[in-house]
C-alpha cells in the first residue's frame, strides 16, 4: 500500500514530522517498508526555455538547441525529441546531474560532432511516467530557472507500508489516517457529505443471478451518469497516481483508481452505450472469455463470478473490467458500479487467472460493506466535477449485509493477556477512537467492531487493538518464573543419541552435512523409495520430487559435487529423517556416513608417514561401530549378517543386528552398479544406523558402576591357528572359542589371517590368541591343556576347522 | 725414572689412547688382567724380601688402584661419548608435519551447533524439546492453527503437497513446526514449556529462501503468562544467544493466524559493515514472529481460552546461524561443500553449554 505524505494530510490534521509519522505507522502495525521522495533524485533539474532549435548538420533526426537555463549564457544542447522547438519550456538536466530513468550521470558529450552541454528530459527519463514520445512540454508560464520539483509539487514523500492481510481497512489512505489519529498522532478530518440531485434516468437494471450463493455478490450499487465529457483527469490527481506508481488513463478510470487508494473502495465504470441490455451478475460458463482492461484474454468458468450483458461477459466482478465496455475519450454515458464480492471467490478466480489488481487485493481482504453507497456517491461527484453530466438516482440490487458482531469484553483481559495496566477509561477511549462501539459501565462491556474491521471477532482481538494503540513498548518486560531451581534434563533419548552420534562421527574426521529431504525419483527408487505416497504433487524441481528413503543418495551426490570441485577425498555424515511411508511412524531418524577416495580414519591422500589406501568396507564398519557405541550399543554384542540392502556390494557389506529381526546398522562398499546408476565415481563406502531401533536404556535405581575387583592372578595367553573353509565367518570361530569356557576365557583376539602355501586351496588359517583369567588358583599345565582341548573341540564343532599343526 | 714409573706412564698413555670401550677393555686385560703387566708385577711381591716388599707393596698397590681408577674414569668418558654419538646419529627432523588428528578435521554443521545452542538456553529456562513428523495433515498444519479456508499458504504455490488419497485426504510437508504445538497441547497437560526445532518446507528459492529450512518454535501455556513474559523471555534468549551484554528489541504489532495479539520482533543492530552486529548500531532487523496463542488454537486443542493462556514464537535456525556466524547465502547450508563445512563448521568437542559459554 503506497501513498504520499500530502495525501495522508488530506485526511489527517497533524503537526507530526515525517519521521514521527513513519515511526508511528510501524509501531501500530502498519510497517513502513520504503520511503522515497522524488525531490531527492530530481532536485537538480530546473525549468528551461528553448530559444532556438536548428537542424543538426550531420543527423536528420537531431536538432541543436540553444537553451536558456536561467543561469546566464544560453547553452547548446543536442536533442532528438520530435517536439523540441523554439519557445518550448521544459526540464533541463546539466552535466553532472544523475538521470534516474536512464541510470546515467550526464557529462558534456559530442553527438555527431556537435557538442551537447546537457539534455532536455522526457517524463520517462525522470521516472514520472512512461511518456517518452517527446520531452516535457510545460505551460507558457512555467518559470525558467526554478527547480522543477518545486514547480511540479513533487516534493512529497511516497510512503509504502506492508499491510498484513487482516487489515483491509488500511488499504485506503483514509483508514490509515484513522489509525494514526486513534494512536494520538493528530486528528482525523471528517469527510464532506456528498449530495447529489438526480437529473437523469437510470434506464439500466442489474440482476444478481447466483442462486442461493448470495454471499458471492450480496449487493450491487450503481448509478448512471449521462452526458459526461471524458478526458484527462486533473493534474493533482494524476500526480498522486503517478507518485504511487499508477498510470493516469482518463478522468473516469482515474477516479476509480483514486478511490481504490483513497478510501479502499474499488469501483468500476462501464461505458453505458457499449452495454447491451441489462447487467447480470452470474457465474461464468465454460467457453466464455473476456478481454480485460489489460488487453489480455481470460477464460472463465462456472467458479468465476462475472458481470455480463447480452453480448456476454463484460467484467470479472471485483477483479478487472473488460476492454470492450471500458471508458475512453468518446464515452458520454456511464454506469458507475460499487458492489460487494465474496473474498474467497475473488481470491480463487484471481489466483486461477493470475490477475493481481488493486481491486482484487482489497476485495479478497474485505471491503467495508457500509461504505458501498457512499463510495458510489463520491465517485459520482468526482465524475460530475471532472466530466460534467447528469446523474441518476443511486440504485441498489441486493442488500448491504449487516454485521451483528458484539463482543462481551472484560476490561481485565488487557491485563491478563498483554500485562498492561490501563484504566477502563483509557481502554474505552482507544476503542472508541478506532470506531468501536463500547456500551456498558461495568467491568465487562459490550463492544461492537466497526463495519470496516472484518478481522475483529473476540476479546483477544480487542486486546491487540488496545495494545497496538497504546504501544507494545509500554508492556513491561517480565521474567518468566523458573519452574525448577536447577534446570532439568529435557532431551529425549533419541535427541541425546543423535547429539552423541554426531560428535562421535565428527571426531572421526567426518564433516556433518545437511542435505535435502527430497531427492530425484530415480535416486529414491535405487534406495528402495519412490512410492506414490512419497511423491510431491508440486515439487519445486524434478530433482526434488521424492521424499528420501535413505540419507545416502544425498551424501553420495554431495561427495561427487566435492570431487568435481577438486576434493575427491571426503568423509561426510548426516543425522536426519528418512521416509518409508507417509505415516507418522514411517518417518525414521537415521545417521549415515560415507567415505570417498582415500578419506580413511587416519587421514586422506599422500603423506610422508605413509599414503592412505582407498577406502574399504572396514572403514565403514568402524564408523558404524563408533556411531553405535555413541548411542550406547556395544558393537560386540551385535550379530553381523551379510544381508545389507542391494545398493551395497553383496560381498563387501554387512548388517549389524540385535537378533535376526532388529537391524541397527548397515555398512559396506557401495555397489558398483549403484554408483553407475547415480553417475558417481568411487571408491565409496558407507554406513547407515537407525537411531531409535536400539532399545531404550533401562532406568536404573542407581548410577553406581559397581565395585572394581582386580584379579590377583596373572592372566595366561595361548595362541591357536585353525585351518577352516574360506566361507566360514571369522565371527563364528571367535564366538565358538569364546564360548569354550566362559569362566576362564575373557578375551579372544584374531591376530592373523593366512591363505596360500601350506594351507589347502579353498581354506584359510585363522590365528587367535586367547586370554585366560584364573580367579581362584594359578593354572597348571594340565588346566591349560584341558581348556585348549575345549577350545579346539568347540571350534571344530562350530566351523569344521582343525588346529594347524 | 724407575720401572714402575715407566710402566705407569705407558699404561696411562694406553688408557688415554683407548678410543672405544673395547680398546679400553684390552688395556684393562693387558694391565690388570691375570697376565697383565701390573698383575705380573704383583706376582713378584711374593719372592721379595720383607724389606723390598715393604717398599714395593704399597707402590704396586698404589699403581694398581690408580690404573683401575683411570680405566673406570676413561670408561665413563667413552660411554658418554658413545651415547652422544648415538644420539647424534638418531637425530630426526622434528619439523616434519603430522597428519591432523581426526577430531580436528571433522566438523559439526552450523545448523546442528546452533540448534544445540538454542536448546541449551531454553533448557535452562525450563523448556523441553519437542519434535514431530515432517509429513503432516492439513488439519494440524493449517486448520487447527486457525488458518482460514482460502488462506494463500494453503495453496500449491506456497506449500508442498502430496497427491490426494482416495479418501480425499491430502498430506503436505509442514510449512512450520507449529503442528507440534497442537500435538503437544492435545497430549500433555499444561503448564507447558516447549521448543520445537525441525525441518520445514515452503515452495521458495532464492539467496535467503530455500525450499527446505530449519525453524524453532516456542510455546508456553499456563494460566498467567502474558506478553510481558514473552518480551522478557525473548530478550533474555537473544542476549544469551548472541552472547552480548545487551540487546534492544522492538515489538511491532503484526498478524499471524495462530496468535492474537501478534507481533514481529526487530533487533537493534549495526548493518554498516559486511557482518551484522547485534547489540550495536541503530538499525532494526526483523528476527522473529510471535504472539499470544490464539483462543481458537487453544479451543482446537481442548483448552479453555478463558482459563489457559500463553505465547508462541517462531524463528529460523538457519537465519539465526547466519546472523551470529556471518554466512551470506542460505543455499550453501544444504550443498555439503566441504570447504564451506570446514569454514563454518564447529569442532566436534565444542559442545555448547551455558557454563562454558555457547561458543568459543
Amino acid at each position: 500500500m503506497k501513498f504520499t505524505l500530502s495525501w495522508l494530510k488530506d485526511h489527517l490534521e497533524t503537526d507530526a514530522s515525517l519521521e514521527e509519522i513513519l515511526e508511528r505507522l510501524t509501531m501500530i502495525g502498519l510497517e513502513v517498508e520504503e520511503v522515497t521522495n522524488p525531490a531527492d533524485r530530481l532536485g537538480t533539474f530546473r525549468i528551461a526555455r528553448v530559444l532556438e532549435a536548428e537542424q543538426h548538420p550531420n543527423a536528420d533526426r537531431l536538432r541543436v538547441l540553444k537553451v536558456d537555463t536561467g543561469d546566464g549564457e544560453p547553452v547548446q544542447v543536442v536533442c532528438g525529441a520530435p517536439n523540441a522547438r523554439a519557445g518550448l519550456r521544459g526540464v533541463f538536466a546539466k552535466p553532472g546531474d544523475y538521470v534516474p530513468g536512464l541510470d546515467v550521470t550526464l557529462s558534456v558529450g559530442k553527438i555527431r560532432d556537435v557538442e551537447s552541454f546537457g539534455m532536455m528530459a522526457s517524463e520517462r527519463e525522470l521516472e514520472l511516467s512512461d511518456e517518452h514520445d517527446g520531452i516535457i512540454d510545460l505551460p507558457e508560464d512555467a518559470p525558467v530557472g526554478v527547480r522543477y520539483v518545486e514547480y511540479a509539487g513533487l516534493d512529497d514523500p511516497v510512503i509504502e507500508i506492508g499491510l498484513t492481510p487482516n487489515r483491509p481497512d488500511c488499504a485506503g489512505v483514509y483508514g490509515i489516517a484513522r489509525d494514526l489519529a486513534a494512536s494520538g498522532l493528530g486528528a482525523l478530518k471528517n469527510p464532506q457529505k456528498t449530495h447529489l440531485n438526480a437529473s437523469a434516468d437510470a434506464n439500466v437494471s442489474v440482476r444478481i443471478e447466483l442462486g442461493n450463493n448470495i454471499e458471492d455478490c450480496p449487493a450491487f450499487g450503481y448509478r448512471v451518469v449521462r452526458g459526461v465529457k471524458n478526458g484527462p483527469s486533473p493534474k493533482w490527481l494524476q500526480k498522486r497516481l503517478i507518485a504511487i506508481g499508477l498510470r493516469p488513463i482518463n478522468a473516469l478510470v482515474d477516479i476509480t483508481n483514486y478511490l481504490t487508494f483513497d478510501q479502499g473502495r474499488p469501483l468500476h465504470v462501464f461505458d453505458a452505450d457499449k452495454v447491451s441490455g441489462d447487467l447480470v451478475v452470474r457465474y461464468g460458463k465454460k467457453g466464455e472469455e473476456l478481454i480485460g482492461l489489460d488487453g489480455k484474454t481470460y477464460q472463465v468458468d462456472e467458479t468465476d463470478v462475472v458481470i455480463a450483458d447480452d453480448n456476454g461477459v463484460e467484467s470479472l466482478g471485483g477483479i478487472m473490467g473488460g476492454e470492450v465496455s471500458g471508458c475512453d475519450e468518446n464515452t458520454t454515458n456511464v454506469i458507475i458500479e460499487a458492489a460487494l464480492w465474496n473474498p474467497l471467490t475473488i481470491a480463487r478466480t484471481g489466483r486461477k487467472l493470475g490477475i493481481s489488481t488493486d481491486a482484487r487485493y482489497r476485495f479478497e481482504r474485505g471491503v467495508d460493506p457500509a461504505y458501498t453507497m457512499e463510495g458510489l456517491d463520491l465517485a459520482t461527484k468526482l465524475a460530475i466535477d471532472f466530466c460534467g453530466g447528469q446523474p441518476s438516482e443511486a440504485k441498489l440490487t441486493g442488500e448491504i449485509p449487516q454485521s451483528h458482531r458484539v463482543i462481551d469484553f472484560p476490561y481485565s483481559e488487557v491485563k491478563r493477556l498483554a500485562g498492561l495496566d490501563l484504566s477502563h477509561a483509557e481502554i474505552k477511549a482507544v476503542l472508541t477512537m478506532l470506531g468501536f462501539w463500547v456500551t456498558g459501565n461495568s467491568d465487562v462491556v459490550k463492544v461492537a467492531p466497526p463495519t470496516w474491521r472484518p478481522d475483529v471477532h473476540g476479546k483477544s482481538d480487542l486486546v491487540e487493538e488496545v495494545m497496538r494503540m497504546v504501544g507494545v513498548d509500554k508492556v513491561p518486560s517480565t521474567t518468566l518464573p523458573r519452574m525448577e531451581p536447577v534446570s532439568q534434563k529435557v532431551l529425549t533419548t533419541s535427541q541425546v543419541r543423535r547429539a552423541h552420534a554426531r560428535r562421535a562421527l565428527a571426531a572421526r574426521g567426518m564433516d556433518e552435512a545437511v542435505t535435502w529431504s527430497f531427492i530425484p525419483a530415480a535416486h529414491a527408487e535405487i534406495f528402495g523409495g519412490g512410492q506414490a505416497e512419497l511423491k510431491l504433487a508440486n515439487p519445486i524441481s524434478s530433482d526434488m520430487s521424492d521424499m528420501r528413503p535413505s540419507l545416502l543418495p544425498g551424501l553420495l551426490a554431495a561427495a561427487q559435487r566435492n570431487a568435481d570441485r577438486g576434493f575427491p577425498d571426503v568423509a561426510l555424515f548426516e543425522v536426519g529423517q528418512v521416509f518409508f511411508g507417509d505415516g507418522e511412524q514411517d518417518q525414521k531418524v537415521m545417521v549415515a556416513g560415507i567415505r570417498r577416495g582415500t578419506a580413511s580414519f587416519d587421514g586422506a591422500g599422500r603423506h610422508w608417514s605413509g599414503n592412505s589406501d582407498a577406502v574399504h568396507v572396514f572403514d565403514a564398519k568402524a564408523d558404524a561401530e563408533a556411531a553405535l557405541t555413541a548411542i550406547g550399543v556395544a558393537p560386540d554384542k551385535l550379530m553381523v549378517f551379510t544381508d545389507a540392502p542391494s545398493y551395497y556390494h553383496p560381498g563387501r557389506s554387512g548388517a549389524l543386528k540385535m537378533g535376526p529381526k532388529n537391524t541397527l546398522a548397515y555398512f559396506g562398499e557401495i555397489h558398483p552398479q549403484t554408483l553407475e546408476d547415480l553417475d558417481i565415481e568411487g571408491p565409496l563406502v558407507a554406513f547407515e544406523m537407525f537411531v531409535d531401533a536400539a532399545p531404550q536404556p533401562k532406568k536404573k535405581p542407581t548410577k553406581s558402576k559397581g565395585a572394581f575387583v582386580a584379579p590377583d592372578l596373572m592372566p595366561v595367553r595361548r595362541d591357536y591357528a585353525f585351518v577352516v573353509d574360506k566361507d566360514v565367518p571369522v565371527e563364528k570361530l571367535m564366538r565358538a572359542a569364546r564360548g569354550a569356557d566362559k569362566a576362564l576365557i575373557v578375551d579372544v583376539n584374531l591376530f592373523d589371517i593366512y591363505e596360500g602355501q601350506g594351507v589347502p586351496e579353498g581354506q584359510r588359517s585363522l590365528a587367535i590368541d586367547v586370554m585366560l583369567q584364573p580367579t581362584k588358583k594359578t593354572l597348571t599345565d594340565e588346566d591349560i591343556e584341558a581348556v585348549s582341548a575345549k577350545i579346539v573341540k568347540a571350534v571344530e564343532k562350530a566351523t569344521g576347522g582343525v588346529l594347524r599343526g | 725414572m724407575s720401572d714402575l714409573q715407566t710402566l705407569e706412564a705407558e699404561i696411562t698413555a694406553a688408557i688415554e689412547a683407548a678410543a672405544t670401550e673395547a680398546a679400553l677393555e684390552d688395556v684393562r686385560v693387558a694391565t690388570l688382567g691375570k697376565k697383565g703387566s701390573v698383575s705380573e708385577k704383583m706376582k713378584t711381591l711374593g719372592k721379595m724380601s720383607p724389606e723390598e716388599r715393604k717398599e714395593m707393596g704399597p707402590a704396586l698397590n698404589g699403581l694398581k688402584t690408580r690404573v683401575a681408577d683411570a680405566i673406570a674414569a676413561r670408561k665413563e668418558v667413552l660411554k658418554k661419548e658413545a651415547l652422544e654419538a648415538r644420539l647424534a646419529s638418531e637425530t630426526i627432523d622434528v619439523t616434519q608435519p603430522l597428519r591432523p588428528a581426526p577430531a580436528e578435521t571433522g566438523h559439526i554443521h552450523p545448523v546442528s551447533q546452533v540448534t544445540e545452542e538454542l536448546c541449551a538456553i531454553f533448557a535452562d529456562m525450563g523448556f523441553s524439546v519437542a519434535e514431530g513428523p515432517d509429513i503432516e495433515t492439513d488439519e494440524l498444519n493449517f486448520t487447527a492453527l486457525n488458518f482460514p479456508e482460502g488462506h494463500p499458504a494453503r495453496e500449491m504455490h506456497d506449500t508442498f503437497f502430496f497427491n490426494e488419497k482416495e479418501n480425499g485426504e491430502r498430506l503436505l510437508l509442514r510449512t512450520h513446526t507449529s503442528p507440534v504445538q497442537i500435538r503437544t497441547m492435545r497430549t500433555q497437560e499444561p503448564p507447558l514449556r516447549i521448543v520445537i526445532p525441525g525441518r520445514t518446507y515452503r515452495c521458495d528459492s532464492d539467496q535467503t529462501h530455500t525450499p527446505m529450512f530449519h525453524q524453532m518454535e516456542g510455546l508456553v501455556i499456563d494460566k498467567t503468562t502474558h506478553i510481558g513474559h514473552l518480551k522478557g523471555t525473548l530478550e533474555e534468549f537473544l542476549k544469551a544467544f548472541f552472547e552480548v551484554d545487551n540487546v534492544e528489541l522492538r515489538f511491532r504489532p503484526s498478524f499471524f493466524p495462530f496468535t492474537e495479539p501478534s507481533m514481529e520482533v526487530d533487533v537493534k543492530c549495526d548493518r554498516s559493515g559486511a557482518e551484522v552486529k547485534i547489540g550495536e548500531g541503530d538499525d532494526w532487523m526483523e528476527i522473529l514472529g510471535c504472539g499470544m496463542v490464539h483462543p481458537n488454537v487453544l479451543r482446537n486443542c481442548g483448552l479453555d481460552p478463558d482459563v489457559y493462556q500463553g505465547f508462541a514464537w517462531g524463528m529460523g535456525i538457519d537465519r539465526l546461524a547466519m546472523l551470529k556466524y556471518g554466512m551470506a547465502d542460505l543455499r550453501a547450508f544444504f550443498d555439503a561443500d566441504v570447504r564451506w563445512l570446514k569454514h563454518y563448521g564447529f569442532r566436534p568437542l565444542d559442545v555448547p553449554s551455558l557454563m562454558a559459554g555457547l561458543s568459543r
